[in-house]
């Protein structure tokens, strides 16, 4: 008991002393945990939503959908469809609807619409439940919420379809298809293709002929859950049919999607956010370790006489590393507690806007499996970056901890002997690098992940921006909310490799001041020996930029469900470096120019004090 | 005739002019140095005594450009260098000055021939030159074995050599040497007080600051310093060449 109060005494007093690196580390390990609870609480956070408005809208079991290819000319048949309405397992159904491809016009804009033609009167299944308006009339059109909403109209505007105008004469949400700009598969699965519902005799009077209607019949099962089961047993199984063959001449099949298929489709774009936080979770935890790690191994430099001065009043080695390792455990803690509670706040900002769906998702419930992950994750950093630190400080020599000694750097030859050739500033840099390897790869390390993000967010950004083939995408607000999340966690990637850089600069500043100090009495001048101090970090970010690129499009394979990766264009990739050897440049001559002003002779008389 | 050997024949090598150095403000104003007036004459070695905390080795550090006075003026071969930028002090020191510390200041991941090369390299030499420059200078102070040893697989004495060697490597105007056997033991004070007095016996210009008078004696001229001022000066005119050990007290 006496020694776990003690370890507390002491880890607590020198986190009192240093409040401005506990805060920095504090805030490094929140960055990750929060990332982290909002990838984690995220998920599964749009079933809620999406089930209340099945319930509101009597939303189908199962929707089944025919239309014709555009390379047939036949019209479509339709036997197939009414007779999924017999089949067993079947308890109701309403339709089969029309469903016609349309060009729709709204405030000056032109986009890709379906229109379906609706009985006036009500449905025992799907039927639209109005949030605006009435219900549709002939010339009057009700328009799906989010799709509404992007194109910023509502009951009592107009709106054309195929050239022909109509009133908008209700708003409403359906639980039948995803919500506007999510894929649509009523009859052909297309992205950024609103529902109108229009009068049946309308939704004919827009085709411009009778190929472009297909068909759709929403069912009832007898056994909802297994509404999958029932539609892959009568989905057509692939076949290979090339034109001319007999196969080519059959009617087309209807297509079938059960209910759990349109909730996890409308859950899309909360999916990829989901997604795209916990990649980014992981990148800022490993992060946080490159910093926490720089952090550490500068501020063990620091305490060295005081490990020597707990050892030799009798602390053991392992107290030593404890109290060492209790502090930013402590701070770990801290972390996954802010992390946790800003990620559960956060959230609903993600998900708030699901004008398609009914209610909103709210704050999701932050489980014990997610406190018990986020804070495992926490510790696991503040550990994996401090243990070797702290088992190093606790093997040290006591007499040596006493006398304050510097560890010994290492010595790398060749680039000894290869810097001898280079220019004053490189010279200095290469030796700088060279003589903490370990500190050296950590700042590569970090510049890496940091690069491979971002790599890999405008991989991201550039799929996201990308016109579906045949779409005109009438609002960006699917890429809005996403580059949004892409957008966040880059930013706070760079602040985290900014500080970073920061860290590793002044802990090499630190401890390559007696080295710097020398090398101005021997005649290097201070611009010198600051641009060598800056190179020994410019050196492996250059070469972090140049591997995060490759990184970065391998983590983007790695993580899009989409089989062929997007690539950011080469001039983003090219800005990506160069901006990252200025940005480390930039950020590293301040402490670099700092450590070269401070009296070269001070430092060599503290030598020898 | 090299540049070095152009401005020694000006005047002094080394002068200064109502040389003051204050630390701190108010009452907590310390003054190391008061009104110092300090000649050099070229290839002479002057010695430097005095109690620790007298402001022997600020006074050093003044004259080498590594702190600037705060008042007075401190000539290196008639061309006044108090009032220089930091970059040019530090070309200064890479061509006409060479420095050599108490605690030696090796670089601990260099070995001797590499931290020997050092000013050379930073002066800009070829890396060739520099290091055929090096090892010559290891071999005459009897070092040419030890040149690949990194400074903790040498002793004491081996260090210094390396540190003055390190100091001769741009054939500097003046080495200014602060406490040189201050950390060594009796046999490597002797090594490098012989290889000081080499260096003087070849004219090179040696400022020695020590508070040793057995160090002392083996100069030209010694003066005594006291609270920041020169209270003493003696002209030594018996030389040290061939009792060196004598007048060390090292041998008998």
């Amino acid at each position: 008991m006496g020694r776990l109060l003690l370890v507390y005494r002491l880890a607590a007093r020198d986190l009192r002393r240093r409040p401005a690196e506990a805060t920095l580390l504090l805030l490094t390990i929140m960055a990750a945990t929060t990332t982290l609870t909002l990838g984690l609480v995220l998920h599964g956070v749009v079933n809620k939503p999406y089930e209340n408005t099945r319930e509101a809208t009597a939303g189908p079991d199962v929707v089944a959908g025919v239309a014709v290819p555009p390379e047939r000319s036949e019209p479509v048949d339709v036997a197939g469809l009414r007779a999924l309405a017999d089949a067993p397992g079947v308890t109701a159904h309403s339709g089969p609807y029309p469903v016609v491809w349309t060009k729709l016009r709204a405030n000056g804009r032109t986009v890709d619409g379906q229109a379906i033609g609706r009985d006036t009167a009500q449905a025992t299944i799907d039927q639209p439940l109005l949030t605006q308006g009435s219900w549709v009339r002939d010339d009057g059109a009700v328009i799906e919420a989010a799709f509404a909403d992007a194109l910023g109209v509502g009951a009592g505007d107009a709106i054309t379809v195929t050239g022909r105008s109509f009133d908008v004469v209700g708003v409403a949400v359906t639980a039948a298809t995803s919500p506007y700009p999510e894929v649509s598969c009523l009859t052909f699965c297309l992205a950024d293709a609103g529902v109108v519902w229009l009068t049946r005799r309308d939704a004919r009077s827009v085709a411009p002929n009778a190929t472009t209607v297909g068909y759709v019949l929403n069912l009832k099962l007898s056994d909802p859950p297994a509404a999958r089961r029932f539609a892959n047993s009568h989905n057509p199984k692939p076949a290979n049919c090339a034109p001319g063959d007999a196969c080519a001449e059959q009617s087309v099949p209807p297509i079938l999607l059960a209910w759990q298929d349109i909730r996890e489709t409308s859950a899309d774009l909360v999916e990829n956010q989901r997604r795209a936080l916990l990649t980014g979770s992981w990148l800022l935890a490993l992060l946080a370790v490159a910093s926490i790690a720089v952090l550490v191994g500068g501020r063990m430099a620091a305490q060295t006489r005081r490990v020597g001065l707990l050892k030799a009043v009798g602390g053991t080695p392992s107290l030593v590393a404890a109290v060492l390792l209790a502090q930013y455990v402590f701070v770990a803690l801290l972390a996954a507690a802010a992390g946790l509670g800003l990620g559960w706040l956060a959230a609903p900002l993600l998900t708030d806007r699901s004008a398609g769906l009914v209610g909103r998702a709210g704050a999701p419930a932050l489980t014990l499996s997610t406190i018990g992950f986020v804070t495992a994750v926490a510790v696991a950093v503040a550990v994996a970056a401090t243990v070797i630190p702290a088992v190093r400080a606790a093997r040290t020599s006591t007499v040596l901890a006493l006398a304050d000694a510097a560890r010994a750097p290492r010595r790398t030859a060749w680039l000894i002997a290869v810097s001898a050739r280079l220019p004053v500033p490189l010279l200095l840099g290469l030796r700088v690098a060279a003589r903490r390897p370990r500190r050296t790869i950590l700042g590569m390390l970090s510049i890496a992940i940091t690069v491979s993000g971002i790599v890999a967010a405008l991989g991201a950004h550039a799929d996201l921006n990308t016109p579906v083939t045949g779409s005109s995408t009438l609002d960006p607000s699917r890429a809005d909310r996403l580059n949004e999340v892409l957008l966040v966690i880059t930013i706070t990637l760079v602040a985290l490799a900014a500080v970073n850089a920061v860290f590793v600069t002044w802990a090499t500043a630190l401890d390559t001041r007696h080295g710097s100090a020398l090398a101005r009495a021997l005649g290097a001048t201070p611009q010198q020996v600051s641009a060598g101090l800056s190179t020994a970090q410019v050196l492996p970010a250059l070469a972090g930029a140049l591997v995060g690129i490759p990184g970065g499009i391998a983590l983007l394979a790695a993580v899009d469900p989409d089989p062929t990766t997007t690539i950011a264009p080469l001039w983003q990739l090219l800005a990506v470096v160069l901006a990252t050897v200025f940005a480390i440049t930039a950020l590293t001559a301040i402490p670099a120019c700092i450590s070269a002003r401070r009296p070269a002779a001070e430092i060599l008389q503290a030598e020898r004090a | 005739m090299s540049a070095n050997e152009s401005m020694s024949r000006v005047g002094p090598v080394l002068r200064t002019r109502g040389l003051e150095k204050e630390y701190g403000s108010g009452e907590g104003l310390v003054r190391a140095l008061d009104a110092v007036e300090l000649d050099v004459a070229s290839a002479e070695t002057l010695a430097v005594m005095g109690p620790s905390g007298c402001g022997k080795s600020t006074l050093l550090h003044l004259l080498g450009g590594l702190e600037r006075p705060s008042a007075g003026e401190v000539w290196l071969a008639g061309r006044r260098i108090d009032q220089l930028s930091e970059k040019a002090l530090a070309r200064l020191r890479r061509h006409a000055i060479g420095f050599v510390f108490q605690a030696f200041h090796l670089m601990d991941e260099l070995t001797a021939v590499e931290n020997a090369e050092l000013p050379a390299l930073l002066a800009g030499r070829s890396p060739r030159a520099a290091r055929r420059r090096a090892a010559e200078l290891l071999e005459q102070v009897g070092l040419a074995d030890r040149a690949e040893h990194l400074p903790s697989a040498l002793s004491g004495g081996e260090r210094q050599r390396v540190a003055i060697v390190r100091a001769l490597s741009n054939e500097p105007l003046v080495v200014l040497a602060d406490e040189p056997t201050g950390n060594l033991d009796s046999a490597a004070t002797l090594d490098v007080l012989r290889l000081l007095d080499s260096l003087r016996a070849a004219g090179q210009t040696l400022l020695i600051v020590t508070h040793d008078a057995r160090i002392a004696a083996t100069a030209d001229r010694l003066v005594s310093m006291r609270d920041g001022t020169f209270v003493e000066e003696t002209k030594l005119t018996h030389g040290t060449s061939g009792r060196l050990g004598e007048l060390a007290g090292l041998e008998a």
